[in-house]
């Protein structure tokens, strides 16, 4: 960790997103760094003051408490930050407006200290206000005014707080403003119950998508709006399609008109595209969709097993696994289905279900080696490969929107009755520490994770793939 | 799966003695399946027609039937781990999947492909497809119309057996002749 001194600038921007709409304001920022360098291996989290946000009113007390807690479970889950127990605090701040006394800080060893108020506004909005202080420097690092259109959302306001403290500290865009959909699933082995699912990040606001009744597999979040494309069996004597599945309407269109069975859904990194494969006559090859014209490619004719397609972020070149060379491997193609060169071949073992970074530096894989499963990263040329944890089965590694962080299911061994697989989702970090588990109410496997939620927006998101 | 005939025939007396006896005695006398309680019911009408002709022992599935698949005929073949390739008993099991069909020739089948749990997912789906495949190829080889017989894969979706060892994996992956309901 350094620490740098700079002068303080200001810069103000309005950021405006959908419904329920959050906005924030930049007040303040000094470009002085209090930097957490996110890629070193074994790293101690930094000590962070997190006080109760104090209300302006009585109405806002609930959210106020609640928001700080928020913001401090978010940076705590990073495993970059290290939350200081609140009853080691030495004083209560004052308002935002306020400078605090860094003398009551300093002897916790708080390196930063985050000072927040609450109010409600009017049309039952909610506001918050926050000053971020680099606490030996004794520097305002940043101030912010945030407000969301319905208190409801208040959520949304402490993990977009957390994303601008994690974000001005590490350097790196935060994460925590977003969604996960994945399969929620229980009962017996031999007839799971499996239903569409999504939560926050955190697992809050959960809310089954899907009744259960029809086998869902392998939902994927679309970048630009909330809509989802996953894998179901409506009838179980056909076979599975992939779905577009618009959440706020419910919405939902079946994929192309494919002769055979459409599986491992991907949308392209502009939203307009889905990727996916199509199998017939025992031939499983890659095919794009073109969600505006309806347009269908076939991007792969090799008769081996071609599938799990993922764009790079700038949407020239597809990572996908194929079978062709005799086990599951790693292969890169362009866009156009060109070019396909193999580029998983350290140390033997089978590579399966790869996902571009959205940073476009690393490509994630589930990699089958020695009777166990890992997570893994190579670089997109297949160098450089690290794995970062493993297990009976560890499957579906899903990037957080700043490349920084995985989410992927783990599943145990099961008895000969089919108790105790228990699949449950997990997050890790590129350095492999920090793996936790993300609580949901049913057993888990396929998580997808969004972008940003106030990233999500066709606006803000060109197309960037050509037809 | 194999069900164990003579208990299933038993049932089937204990069944035809006590006509108030509910469907969900049948099956947790015949095995708690879903197919085994379907195959309960058909069970019991034969039995006791057969009770009247006087020959109980030559009791079984009804001809043509899902039951008379699985019992008869052997509704399922077995794979190696990551294969598709069909071995000599497959190709006789299958043989006798095209023979039943021209016996039947109302009947239509769907050949479900499964894999056991130890690959990814999407993988699984699609190498469950190559083996259905596999069978289904085999099939339309004997002559049987490819109309007949369509293919769905379920991946690791749909074990037969539970439990992450050998012998469960052996029975998992497999592809399996299903009545059509079409």
């Amino acid at each position: 960790m350094v620490l740098y001194l700079a002068k303080i600038i200001f810069v103000v921007s309005l950021i405006v997103v959908i419904f329920p709409s959050l906005s924030l304001v930049f007040a303040q920022t000094s470009q002085d760094k209090l930097v957490v360098n996110v890629n070193e291996g074994t790293y101690k989290p930094l000590p962070i003051a997190i006080p109760d946000f104090r209300s302006v009113g009585s109405e806002a007390k609930g959210y106020a408490v609640n928001i700080s807690k928020v913001i401090s479970d978010d940076l705590q889950r990073s495993g970059l930050f290290s939350p200081i127990d609140k009853r080691a605090f030495l004083s209560i701040p004052n308002s935002v407006k306020e400078r605090p006394n860094f003398v009551n800080w300093k002897p916790l060893n708080a390196q930063a200290l985050v000072i927040g108020e609450t109010k409600i506004l009017p049309n039952n909005a909610l506001g918050i206000e926050f000053v971020l202080y680099d606490v030996f420097a004794e520097q305002v690092m940043i101030r912010y005014q945030l407000s969301i259109s319905s208190s409801k959302a208040w959520r949304r306001l402490a993990h977009t707080a957390a994303d601008q403290i994690y974000k001005r500290i590490t350097g790196e865009s935060g994460y925590f403003d977003t969604r996960v959909v994945y399969i929620s699933e229980r009962g017996p082995t031999k007839k799971r119950k499996k239903r569409l699912s999504i939560m926050d990040q955190d697992g809050h606001n959960h809310k089954y998508l899907t009744d259960g009744n029809s086998l869902v597999l392998t939902p994927r979040f679309s970048p630009i709006r909330d809509e989802i494309t996953y894998l179901a069996y409506f009838d179980e004597q056909k076979p599975p399609r992939v779905y577009l599945l618009n959440i706020e309407n419910s919405d939902q269109v079946t994929l192309g008109t494919f002769p055979g069975m459409t599986f491992a859904p991907r949308f392209s990194p502009d939203g307009r595209k889905v990727i996916m494969s199509m199998a017939e006559r025992g031939n499983t090859d890659i095919y794009v969709m073109d969600l505006l014209t309806l347009n269908q490619k076939q991007l792969t004719t090799h008769p081996a097993i071609d599938t799990s397609p993922s764009y790079s972020p700038d949407c020239s070149k597809i990572v996908f696994e194929s079978d062709r060379g005799g086990s599951q491997q790693l292969y890169v193609m362009s866009s156009t289905g060109k070019n396909q060169r193999r580029i998983s071949f350290k140390r033997g073992g089978r590579y399966g279900t790869p996902v571009w970074s959205p940073r476009g530096d690393l490509i994630a894989f589930t990699k089958f080696y020695k009777g166990s499963f890992h997570i893994g990263v190579m670089k997109s040329d297949g160098s450089g490969e690290r794995l970062l944890t493993k297990g009976f089965i560890v499957e579906g590694p899903t990037w957080a929107p700043n490349g920084r962080v995985l989410m992927f299911y783990r599943q145990q061994r099961q008895n000969e009755k089919g108790e105790g697989s228990n699949p449950r989702l997990y997050s890790i970090d590129l350095t492999g520490h920090n793996e936790r588990e993300i609580i949901t109410p049913e057993d888990a496997s396929d998580p997808a994770w969004s972008r940003l939620t106030s990233d999500i927006d066709p606006e803000k998101i060109k197309k960037i793939c050509s037809d | 799966m194999r069900l164990n005939l003579p208990l299933v025939v038993a049932a089937a007396f204990v069944l035809a003695a006590c006509t108030t006896a509910s469907e969900d005695a049948a099956k947790s006398v015949s095995g708690g399946e879903k197919v085994a309680s379907s195959s309960s019911k058909t069970t019991v009408s034969s039995a006791s027609t057969t009770k009247s002709s006087e020959k109980p022992l030559s009791a079984g599935p009804k001809p043509g039937s899902q039951l008379d698949l699985e019992i008869n005929v052997g509704d399922r073949v077995l794979f190696d781990y990551d294969k598709s390739t069909l071995s000599s008993d497959s190709r006789t099991t299958i043989g006798r999947w095209a023979e039943w069909l021209m016996t039947y020739p109302a009947n239509k089948i769907i050949i479900e492909g499964h894999a056991d749990e130890r690959g990814t997912r999407e993988y699984n789906l699609a190498l469950g497809e190559r083996r259905a495949n596999a069978a289904r190829e085999y099939l339309i080889s004997l002559g049987v119309n490819p109309n007949r017989a369509k293919t769905i894969s379920f991946g690791k979706e749909r074990p037969a057996i539970p439990g992450s060892n050998e012998n469960a994996y052996a029975q998992n992956r497999r592809a399996v002749a299903v009545l059509s309901k079409d």
